[in-house]
């Protein structure tokens, strides 16, 4: 257990010497993901809370299927489905983007996860209390005033805890972009793995750096949570 | 047929992922009612043990407890038949299957099934020992028909991730329904194509499993008010 | 001046003998030595302020709380009790379910299987407990339905009935069981004002034919009318007991004479 450490702390940390490894990779993985799949979330909740059905339909398809299907199988519709489409292969921009994993993994969990989140902020917007949209409508606000001052601020707090369950389930899913070559954690353990054929220690050590990631995740956003939502205690 | 002949093989496949779903589900409701108990007992122990048991899943994330299992046990298996001198047993990928999926999820479930007890009146438990029924009798006829009611919608969603979480097995060499139609992408060179078949299946199999869901929603919501 | 009931001229059969009642949590004495006997036909009414420990001497009677000391017997039948590691346990379980079903337990709660009708609350233990056919106990069960005024609900859920009709079919449900004796927890305290009534009436229907029952109640013109027995609690202890006259006419207890006086204005307002 001590050399394998000592030989790969390194690699499962952040670097193999010639590029971006472990966790480090799987941090970025998850941020990049996590970012666009948040700002695409939050105009799509609106949507998806909306009364108007040509606004909600599409938006509750997208989620229905993203949230239907397997990440695994995403992903590799994504990078292997997608880059064997001759058209995508022999245009310029389409065929580089598709060809590196990471892209492909980048792509697949922010869809994945902008389909939850959706979902998550569209009943958080829905649970706030129709009597403050009422006031602020007296006040003489306008739909998008109402929505960026009253609505979308309460909807992203209240939405808090589940949303940081999402992100620990984000952080879970990130695994497979080893699938498609990416070096993050997973992945240093299972090159450790096929050099050492340790497999207890090698994933071990794996699972002990997702373990404490997890709990630092889990344990800003109780930080988080006690600071933005002091309003909901009475 | 549109296919291509590869019909019989994504069925096959299918068949798997659903029978790997169902057992993995099975065993995963005992565990998690085992998990329930033992977070719910008076023992500090059994208590301590399940709540150790129900972080680590929720911590590691499940592919990596996945290869964990599977190489591990594979590697003491290895050492145990060296010892006897006998021939390696290579582990059968659905068992394997079975046991890593049903370890994972009997921790949700564990979760769900606490919670849903816990939800259950004090009250309805003291008219059943005041009526003299013993702890087994009150607890198959008045505690257990009444926490179903409050797992439920918890249990739905369980599976739901469960069998979605199915598509990973193909990785420790499943031939799920996954594995099929990378299998039939590969032979015909379709990737796309067959691929977003296996994604079709899959969501016919979610949705599906909504349907059933809604019905024994209604079943387990007898005597409850709604709204 | 008390009344001696436990007489050599009454022969009537003792249905609950309790003697010494103690119970405490942790430091907190809340039963500090209760007695009570009650024959065949007794109607005893328990009443006291809240904190008094009158609910939860009724609540050991069929051990829902573990007595800390004292012996209690329903119709002769003593239940075995055993110290371990300063916990009271019963030395066997069976003798304790089976002492069980012979009293019929009402809570103030009503307590009724949310997900049972009516008419499969009723039956349930009788069925799976006392090992009555289903077609008696249904027949049973339906008189005592039409007797509470609810036979037309036996096949609705009891979420949808009144608190008033919930504790009626929680009446109906204890009788089931051909209890020897009915133990009353404040069946009127979780209910509307408008449905106590209802309720009280069929209590005092019961006690009318001559039932054994042990009443908690904070209905004092009730408890007055219908008890055979009156024994006011304070602080864990029987400060005053007697008939009905004595306990609520004359006591000798000022504690009690403030309580029942200020209970009984509160009345009839």
């Amino acid at each position: 257990m001590i050399d394998i450490v000592h030989e790969y702390w390194r690699a499962y940390l952040f670097t193999d010497g010639y590029s971006i490894t472990g966790a480090a990779m799987t941090l970025w993985l998850l941020i990049v993901s996590l970012s666009i799949g948040f700002v695409l979330a939050v105009p799509l909740a609106v949507a998806r809370a909306s009364d108007n059905p040509c606004l909600r339909g599409p938006v509750w398809l997208y989620t229905y299927v993203f949230r239907g299907v397997p990440l695994y199988v995403q992903l590799l519709i994504i990078y292997s489905g997608i880059y064997n489409l001759e058209f995508v292969r022999s245009s310029e921009l389409l065929g580089p983007f598709f060809r590196e994993g990471i892209n492909c993994a980048i792509l697949a969990f922010a869809l994945c996860t902008c389909a939850y989140t959706t979902e998550i902020f569209a009943g958080a917007i829905r649970s706030i209390p129709h009597g403050q949209v009422e006031a602020a409508r007296a006040c003489g606000m306008s739909a998008f005033t109402l929505y960026r001052r009253i609505v979308i601020p309460q909807a992203l707090r209240l939405a808090l805890p589940v949303y940081s369950n999402e992100v620990v389930l984000m952080l879970h899913a990130t695994t497979l972009a080893f699938t498609v070559t990416v070096p993050d954690i997973l992945k240093v353990a299972r090159d450790v793995n096929s050099a050492t054929y340790a497999s207890f220690e090698a994933f071990s050590i794996a699972a002990v750096i997702y373990a404490v990631i997890a709990f630092t995740l889990i344990s800003l956003f109780r930080v988080a949570e006690r600071r933005l939502l002091a309003f909901t205690r009475a | 047929m549109f296919l291509d002949g590869y019909g019989s093989l994504m069925l096959g496949g299918t068949w798997t992922t659903i029978k790997l779903g169902l057992l993995s589900m099975a065993v995963a409701l005992i565990i998690g009612l085992i998990g329930a108990s033992a977070k719910l007992s008076r023992s500090r122990p059994l208590r301590a043990i399940a709540t150790a048991y129900t972080t680590l899943i929720r911590s590691v994330p499940d592919l990596v407890l996945m290869l964990l299992l599977f190489y591990s046990l594979q590697i003491l298996l290895n050492r145990l038949t060296d010892w006897m001198s006998v021939e390696q047993i290579d582990i059968d990928p659905f068992a394997a299957g079975i046991a890593t999926l049903s370890f994972i999820y009997g921790a949700y479930f564990t979760e769900t099934f606490r919670a849903a007890f816990l939800a259950v009146p004090r009250g309805q438990m003291e008219a059943a020992v005041a009526h003299g029924m013993g702890a087994w009798l009150a607890f198959r006829r008045i505690l257990f028909p009444q926490m179903m009611r409050f797992a439920l919608p918890g249990i739905a969603n369980n599976w739901q991730v469960l069998i979605k979480a199915t598509a990973l097995v193909s990785i420790i060499g499943l031939n799920d329904l996954l594995q099929a139609t990378q299998d039939a992408g590969k032979a015909s060179m379709q990737f796309f194509y067959f691929s977003v078949i296996c994604a079709f299946i899959y969501l016919a199999i979610t949705t599906i499993s909504n349907g059933a869901l809604i019905l024994m929603e209604r079943r387990y919501s007898i005597g409850f008010r709604r709204g | 001046m008390t009344i001696d009931r436990n007489t050599a001229t009454d022969d009537r059969p003792i249905a609950v003998n309790v003697t010494n009642l103690h119970k405490h949590y942790g430091q907190l004495e809340v039963l500090k030595g209760v007695s009570l006997c009650a024959r065949k036909g007794d109607v005893v009414s328990m009443i006291g302020s809240s904190g008094s420990g009158k609910s939860t001497f009724l609540r050991c009677i069929n051990f829902l709380e573990m007595p800390s000391g004292g012996s209690i017997a329903v119709a002769g039948e003593q239940v075995k009790l055993e110290q371990k590691r300063g916990q009271t346990k019963p030395v066997d379980r069976r003798q304790l379910e089976r002492v069980r079903t012979r009293l019929g337990m009402v809570f103030q709660g009503f307590n009724l299987w949310q997900h049972m009708t009516v008419l499969e609350n009723l039956i349930e233990a009788p069925v799976h407990v006392l090992g009555v056919g289903k077609a008696e106990a249904t027949e049973r069960a339906e008189a005592l339905l039409n007797r509470v005024g609810l036979y037309n609900k036996r096949g609705q859920y009891p979420a949808f009935l009144s608190g008033g009709q919930q504790q009626r079919v929680a009446i109906a449900r204890a009788l089931c069981m051909e209890p020897e004796v009915m133990l009353f927890d404040e069946p009127t305290s979780a209910l509307d004002p408008e449905l106590v009534s209802e309720v009280l009436k069929v209590i005092r229907s019961l006690a009318e034919e001559g039932r054994t029952m042990i009443l908690v109640t904070h209905e004092m013109k009730f408890a007055r009318e219908v008890s055979s027995h009156v024994i006011y609690l304070y602080k864990g202890v029987v400060e005053e007991e007697g008939n009905p006259q004595q306990v609520f006419g004359s006591p000798s207890s000022e504690r009690c004479r403030q309580f029942v006086s200020a209970k009984g204005s509160a009345e009839r307002v």
